[in-house]
């Protein structure tokens, strides 16, 4: 399994409802994977029976049927399962297609190549400390913390990005909405003490309270500064 | 903030270092807890810098923020070039021309070169050796020629563009490119390893000092050198191979002592890894245009991006939002060394002041990167 999948499949126990769906899916993936290898398996074997001429071309035409297969499967899973049968059953947990209303919670796969990110999750505001629990597990570092000003849906968002040190790519953002006049949420610094700094400066600029951060003075800012520069309503 | 002074019954004393202080190259302050010489706690205080680029970004349109990039981290200023124009480029969908991706491999891998000689000298003028600066800076200097010829300035680039670089390469460049790299092949062992790092003294200083284990690396997010020197094989030119940089073969140098020598051999192993991308990328330098055809008032699709770049102190991040005007709707710089100097505190603790002067020379601060 690579790493974006086990990771996704990880940080699906933020959302127990869609793990059940998503467990059920991939089973029935599987179940089906095999009985189509169970299936070519024998039609193979009864094209062996038929002629040379006929075996030859048949596999040759099936080889390249399975290679298209895990070939145009590799951008969805980022699979790299040597086994094309495996590979065949990956497209099936299709993930969410990108809607235009309001996302709902959940795991999103996101295309690396367009975004840069490989998993996009959007969880509760409570749900984040659950969430870095989740991603120092699996051996991630955080990679920045950040704030974006939604004034028009009074709301904040905060954004919160981890990558990992493995040689195959899996970049993983993890965002929640807060409300904008009382904008508070837990500090994850006691998981990741990296986040201590990171929180400190979102504070600085969008007045965002990490509630159990150790030291939220401002980093950036001068000391006495009680303006956000960020928030998109600041006069300067 | 300010610690008023106070009758400490434990014999510590507050110390404070910077915020104008040779060994702090800029303007970093550490609130140190001592006693005697010995460091009991450390607290870095930064922003004597900040200049709120992120608010600028927001300002102006996409192409007004590109000198600002270079005004962050002025030893490496074209990474900052290329890791914003890899982010807009990601968001518009701009192709870049394959002559203009190996320009731009060359030039940040000349930058980066100089960015680590600077390094060297500046940290080896820390550790009380002058001399090491003189030769450093004669090499650099080479450098800084070149990359005139070509951008137009010598430490602040503007060279990037979105779909490829301002300004074409020409025949001198290329030419005083590979002399500069036949003279520092010359040089490095000479003068840089024979000199300076089989100095007796340096290793005393240098070797067991300062460890970062690899488990604080990664939960302090340390990227670079830093990491490399904690025996973390990550380099985004290798994991998230961006621009040209799959088609140069390369090495990412590691080593496993953790210590402030192990990161000090990392950044020395890297110029020369840096010399072999150059030579590799002049030698087929294909030919073609330089800057693909690109709208001057940029407007990508709404959405976020993130686009990460290997700078010569690590992984430098953009996050862009954009929503579908013509300016970004918001800017995340993730600076590399924000995160590796966040380690300071517990790295320090316990520490001979003088030692960690020395782990600090070693993490390659840039002040004005960290405090944008």
């Amino acid at each position: 399994m690579s790493i974006v999948e086990e990771t996704r499949i990880a940080l699906l126990d933020l959302f127990p409802e869609l793990a059940a769906a998503d467990a059920e899916v991939r089973a029935a993936a599987l179940a089906e994977a095999e009985a189509k290898a169970a299936a070519e398996a024998e039609a193979a074997e009864k094209a062996e029976k038929i002629d040379d001429v006929m075996e030859a071309a048949l596999a040759e035409m099936e080889s390249i049927e399975l290679k298209s297969e895990s070939e145009g499967d590799a951008p969805a899973g980022g699979d790299n399962d040597p086994e094309p049968v495996e590979a065949a059953a990956e497209p099936e947990p299709e993930p969410e297609p990108e809607e235009e209303g309001p996302r709902e919670n959940g795991v999103m796969l996101t295309d690396h190549a367009a975004r840069g990110t490989d998993i996009d999750v959007l969880c509760a505001p409570d749900q984040v400390v659950e969430a870095a629990k989740i991603m120092d597990e699996a051996g991630f570092f955080l990679e920045a913390i950040t704030g974006v000003d939604w004034i028009k849906d009074e709301k904040l968002e905060v954004i919160y990005d981890y990558n990992q040190y493995g040689q195959e790519p899996c970049r993983v953002a993890v965002r929640t909405l807060i409300s904008r006049s009382e904008p508070e949420i837990a500090t994850i610094s006691d998981v990741m003490p990296s986040a201590n700094w990171h929180e400190r400066e979102t504070h600085d600029f969008y007045g965002i309270k990490f509630a159990g951060h150790p030291h939220l003075i401002p980093i950036l800012l001068p000391e006495d500064a009680d303006f956000h520069p960020l928030l998109k309503d600041f006069k300067p | 903030m300010t610690v008023p002074i106070e009758c400490r019954h434990d014999e510590t004393f507050v110390l404070n270092l910077g915020p104008q202080h040779p060994a702090t190259h800029g303007v970093l302050r550490v609130k140190l807890t001592m006693d005697g010489e010995y460091i009991v706690k450390a607290e870095p205080v930064l922003g004597y810098i900040h200049r709120m680029h992120e608010k600028m970004a927001e300002d102006g349109n996409f192409a007004q923020f590109m000198p600002n990039t270079a005004r962050m981290d002025y030893l490496h200023a074209l990474a900052y070039n290329h890791g914003y124009c890899l982010a807009v480029e990601r968001a518009a969908g701009i192709e870049v021309p394959e002559r203009a991706e190996y320009i731009r491999v060359i030039t940040v891998e000349l930058n980066r070169m100089i960015s680590h000689i600077l390094w060297w000298a500046a940290f080896l003028l820390d550790l009380g050796g002058f001399t090491p600066l003189l030769y450093a800076f004669d090499d650099r200097e080479q450098v800084l020629d070149l990359l005139e010829r070509v951008t137009g300035s010598r430490l602040t680039y503007c060279y990037f563009r979105f779909g490829g670089v301002y300004n074409d390469i020409d025949d001198e460049f290329i030419a005083g490119t590979y002399a500069f790299i036949k003279r520092l092949r010359s040089r490095l062992p000479s003068l840089y390893h024979d000199l300076v790092t089989g100095n007796i003294i340096l290793q005393k200083r240098l070797k067991g000092i300062g460890i970062i284990t690899p488990e604080q690396a990664r939960r302090y997010g340390c990227t670079g050198p830093v990491a490399r020197g904690s025996g973390i094989n990550y380099d985004v030119r290798k994991n998230e191979s961006y621009s040209a940089y799959s088609e140069f073969d390369f090495d990412v140098p590691v080593y496993n002592e953790c210590d402030s020598m192990a990161r000090y051999m990392v950044r020395m192993d890297e110029i020369e890894q840096s010399m072999r991308i150059i030579e590799q990328a002049l030698d087929k330098l294909p030919d073609g245009p330089v800057k693909a055809k690109v709208p001057k008032i940029l407007k990508p699709a709404e959405g976020d991006y993130w686009a990460s770049v290997e700078t010569a102190r690590g992984n430098l991040g953009h996050r862009l939002v954009c929503d579908g005007k013509k300016n970004p709707y918001k800017l995340k710089l993730r600076s590399p060394t924000f995160c590796n100097l966040s380690c300071f505190g517990e790295v320090a603790e316990g520490m001979l002041l003088a030692d960690a002067l020395a782990f600090m020379g070693s993490l390659d601060l840039v002040i004005p990167e960290i405090d944008r």
